[in-house]
C-alpha cells in the first residue's frame, strides 16, 4: 500500500521554540567562548596532558560522531531494507545524522592544538593514516546523506533514492569502521590494538544513534503537538534493546578475548577490579545503568509500553555510552604503557609506570556540551524551513496493518 | 716575476704533499682507525638512506642519578630546567625529550637505569597515524615533526609505544633558532639533526662522554665500521617493545 505522508515544516512561532533556541544558541556561544580560551591560553588549562593526551572533548566528539552514523540506520531500514514502517522517518534519521555528526566534527577540530590550520588537514594527506582517511569519510558522509536526503524530499529525484540510501549506508558502516579503527589500530596500548574495535564500534552506533534518535522523535513530536503512534515507537524501542545486547555481546567479547591473554592480563585487572573511577563508571553506570536496566525497562512487559520509560531508557543508554567512551578513552590512556615486561619501573621524571590521572577542566565540558547544542540547533531550524517531519506518524497513517494489533 | 714563479711553486708543493698525504691517508686509515669517524651530508645535499643515524646505550655504564644526557638535551634544545617560560604547565603537561628511567627486574632485583627518548624507529607508529604528514622520517632514519603542518591532534602521541612526544600546552618563549617549539604543536627528540647535519654528535651523548660514563654511542648504523656497528655486532643489543618490529634507531645493551 502506497503510504500518504504530508511533511511539513514545524511551526516555529511558539514561546517554546525561540527559548529552546535561545537555550542551544547559549550553549554554542558558550563552547566558543571556552574555545577562544584554551587556544588563547593552550591547553594547559584543559585537565589533559602529555600522559592523558586525548580528553573529555575526545568523548564528546567520538560520541556524537559514532550517534550520527547509527542515527542513519532508520532512514537505512526503510530504504535499503525496505521496510515500510520506518519510511516516513528517513528524513528526519538523516537530518539527525548530519547534524551530529557536525556537532561532533566541530568539537574536535576545535580541540585541535591548532584549529586554524583546518586548511593544512584539508590539503596535506598521510594516505597511510586512518585519521586523513576519517576525514575524508567524514566530510564524504556529509555530502553523501545530503544527496541521499535530496533524493528523497525532491519528488523529481525520488526514483533515485534507494541506490543513494544503499550508497550512504555503506558508506556509514565504513566510517564508523574507520572511527573504531582509530582505536584497533594503536599497537602501542594495551587497551587498545583489537581488530574488534572497529565493529564494536559500528554495533555502538547502532545503539547509541538510535537512542538519540528516539528522543528527538518523541521531544519533536510533542513538542509541536504531532501525533506519534505506538506502532512506530515500539518498534524503535524494541530494535534499541536488541542493540544494547548486541554492544554488551561485543564488550564481552572484547574482554574475554584480552583475559585470556596473559600479557592483557594488567589492563583487564585494571579496568574491571582496580581501575577506581573506571571500573566504577565500567560496571555500574556502563554494565548496570547504561545496559542491563534500559535492557529490562524497554522489554518489560507493562513498563516497556509507558513513554516516560522509553524516554528514561534511552537517557540511560547515552549516559552508559558517555561511561563506555570514557573508559575506552580515559581509561585506556590512564593504564600505563607496558615497555619493560619483567621490570618494574623504579623512578621516572616522566611518569613512566604509573597510572595516569586525568580530571575534566570545565572548558573541556562546555566545549563537549557546545557540540551537542549544535547538533539539536541543526536539527531545530531544519525543520522549521524544511520539510522533514510527517504531520503525523499516527498508527493508521504510519502501518494500517499494526495499528489493528496495537 | 721570479718571485712571482717562486710562489706558484710553493703553491704547487704544498698542493703536492697535501694531496698526497690525503691520499696516503685515505688508502691506509680504514687499517689505522679501526673506526670511521660518523660524516654527515654537505649542506647542499640532500640526505639519503646510505646512513642509518643510530643510538647505543649500554645500560651497564649508564650511572644510576646521572642525568647530564638530560641536562644537556634540555640545555641543547631549549626545553625543561633551560626554558623557563614553561610555567603554567603541569608536571604532567610540560615537555620531556629524553628523560632517566630507573626499572627492577621483578623476579631478581637486578636494577637498571637508562635514559628514554625517540627511538628513531624504521617504521614509526607516529609517523604511520600523522593526518597531514607532519610527522616524518628522514631518509637518514631520524623521526622529526614538521612544525608547520603539524595541527595537534595528538594522534602521534596516541601511537607512540614510549611515550617519546609531547605536546606544547603554552606560549613559549626563548626559543632556540634550531629547536623551534610552538603552542599546539607535537615535538619529540631530533637527535640532535642540527648537529648531525655539521658533523656533529647529540648533545646526549656528548654529555655521557664528558662525564666520562662512555654508556651512549652514536653513529651509522649501516657503516660497518662504525662503532656503534661494531659494538653492535660484537656485544649485541636490544630494542624496547622490540615485540612491535619497530626496528628502532636506538638501542640498549643489558635490558
Amino acid at each position: 500500500m502506497k503510504l500518504e505522508l504530508t511533511y511539513r515544516e514545524t511551526a516555529g512561532k511558539s514561546a517554546g521554540f525561540w527559548v529552546l533556541l535561545g537555550g542551544l544558541g547559549l550553549l554554542v556561544a558558550i563552547a566558543l567562548g571556552a574555545t577562544l580560551y584554551m587556544e588563547h591560553e593552550g591547553h594547559h588549562v584543559t585537565g589533559m596532558s602529555n600522559q592523558i593526551i586525548w580528553g573529555m572533548p575526545h568523548v564528546f566528539a567520538i560520541f556524537l560522531i559514532v550517534a550520527a552514523s547509527g542515527a542513519l540506520n532508520v532512514a537505512s531500514i526503510g530504504t535499503v531494507f525496505g521496510k515500510a514502517l520506518y519510511k516516513p522517518l528517513g528524513r528526519l534519521s538523516g537530518l539527525v545524522a548530519m547534524a551530529l555528526l557536525m556537532g561532533g566534527l566541530a568539537v574536535l577540530v576545535l580541540d585541535l592544538g591548532h584549529p586554524d590550520r583546518l586548511i593544512v588537514a584539508m590539503t596535506y594527506y598521510n594516505f597511510k593514516s586512518i585519521f586523513a582517511w576519517n576525514i575524508m569519510l567524514y566530510t564524504g558522509f556529509l555530502a553523501v546523506t545530503g544527496i541521499y536526503l535530496w533524493m528523497m524530499m525532491e519528488r523529481k529525484m525520488n526514483k533515485y533514492y534507494r541506490p543513494a540510501g544503499i550508497v550512504a549506508f555503506i558508506w556509514r558502516l565504513i566510517l564508523t569502521t574507520g572511527t573504531g579503527s582509530i582505536f584497533g589500530f594503536l599497537v602501542a596500548r594495551q587497551a587498545y590494538d583489537a581488530a574488534l574495535m572497529a565493529p564494536m564500534f559500528v554495533i555502538m552506533s547502532f545503539a547509541y544513534g538510535l537512542a538519540v534518535f528516539i528522543l528527538v522523535l518523541m521531544a519533536a513530536y510533542k513538542w509541536t503537538e504531532r501525533p506519534l503512534g505506538d506502532a512506530i515507537l515500539y518498534r524503535l524501542k524494541n530494535l534499541l534493546g536488541v542493540f544494547i545486547a548486541a554492544v554488551l555481546y561485543f564488550v564481552m567479547v572484547y574482554h574475554l578475548a584480552n583475559l585470556y591473554a596473559t600479557e592483557h592480563h594488567g589492563v583487564e585487572a585494571f579496568i574491571l577490579r582496580d581501575g577506581g573511577i573506571y571500573t566504577k563508571l565500567f560496571w555500574i553506570v556502563q554494565i548496570g545503568l547504561g545496559s542491563l536496566l534500559p535492557l529490562a525497562m524497554i522489554y518489560h512487559p507493562t513498563i516497556g509500553k509507558s513513554r516516560p520509560a522509553i524516554i528514561t531508557a534511552c537517557i540511560l543508554v547515552i549516559i552508559g555510552a558517555f561511561a563506555q567512551l570514557y573508559v575506552i578513552l580515559i581509561g585506556g590512556q590512564a593504564y600505563p604503557l607496558e615497555m619493560f615486561p619483567g621490570y618494574e619501573v623504579v623512578e621516572s621524571s616522566f611518569f613512566d609506570g604509573g597510572v595516569n590521572t586525568y580530571s575534566p577542566s570545565i572548558w573541556e565540558i562546555m566545549l563537549g556540551m557546545g557540540g551537542i547544542a549544535l547538533a539539536m540547533l541543526i536539527v531545530t531550524v531544519a525543520v522549521r524551513v524544511l520539510r522533514f517531519m510527517p504531520e503525523t506518524l499516527d498508527d493508521a497513517t504510519v502501518d494500517p496493518h499494526a495499528a489493528k494489533s496495537v | 716575476m721570479s718571485e712571482n714563479r717562486n710562489e706558484i711553486d710553493q703553491y704547487r708543493r704544498r698542493f703536492l704533499t697535501q694531496t698526497s698525504a690525503a691520499a696516503a691517508a685515505a688508502s691506509i686509515a680504514p687499517g689505522v682507525f679501526l673506526t670511521t669517524p660518523a660524516v654527515a651530508k654537505p649542506d647542499d645535499q640532500g640526505v639519503t638512506n646510505e646512513k642509518r643515524w643510530g643510538i647505543l646505550i649500554d645500560t651497564h655504564k649508564c650511572a644510576n642519578g646521572c642525568t647530564s644526557c638530560v641536562t644537556a638535551c634540555e640545555e641543547e634544545n631549549g626545553w625543561g630546567s633551560a626554558n623557563p617560560s614553561e610555567s603554567h604547565s603541569d608536571e604532567t603537561q610540560k615537555a620531556q625529550w629524553i628523560r632517566k628511567v630507573s626499572l627492577k627486574e621483578k623476579s631478581t632485583g637486578h636494577v637498571v637505569s637508562l635514559p628514554l627518548m625517540c627511538q628513531h624507529c624504521e617504521t614509526a607508529p607516529c609517523v604511520d597515524v600523522c593526518p597531514t604528514g607532519a610527522s616524518f622520517k628522514r631518509a637518514d632514519g631520524i623521526v622529526l615533526v614538521d612544525k608547520h603542518i603539524c595541527i595537534g591532534c595528538r594522534y602521534c602521541m596516541m601511537a607512540c609505544p614510549y611515550k617519546a612526544r609531547s605536546f606544547i600546552h603554552e606560549d613559549l618563549k626563548d626559543q632556540k633558532p634550531w629547536a623551534p617549539r610552538g603552542k599546539g604543536t607535537v615535538e619529540s627528540c631530533t637527535m640532535c639533526v642540527h648537529r648531525v647535519d655539521k658533523d656533529g654528535t647529540p648533545a646526549c651523548v656528548e654529555a655521557c662522554n664528558a662525564e666520562n660514563h662512555k654508556a651512549m654511542f652514536f653513529g651509522d648504523l649501516y657503516d660497518k665500521n662504525s662503532e656503534i656497528s661494531q659494538q653492535l655486532r660484537e656485544h649485541g643489543g636490544e630494542q624496547i617493545r622490540a615485540d612491535l618490529g619497530l626496528n628502532t634507531g636506538v638501542r640498549y645493551r643489558g635490558l
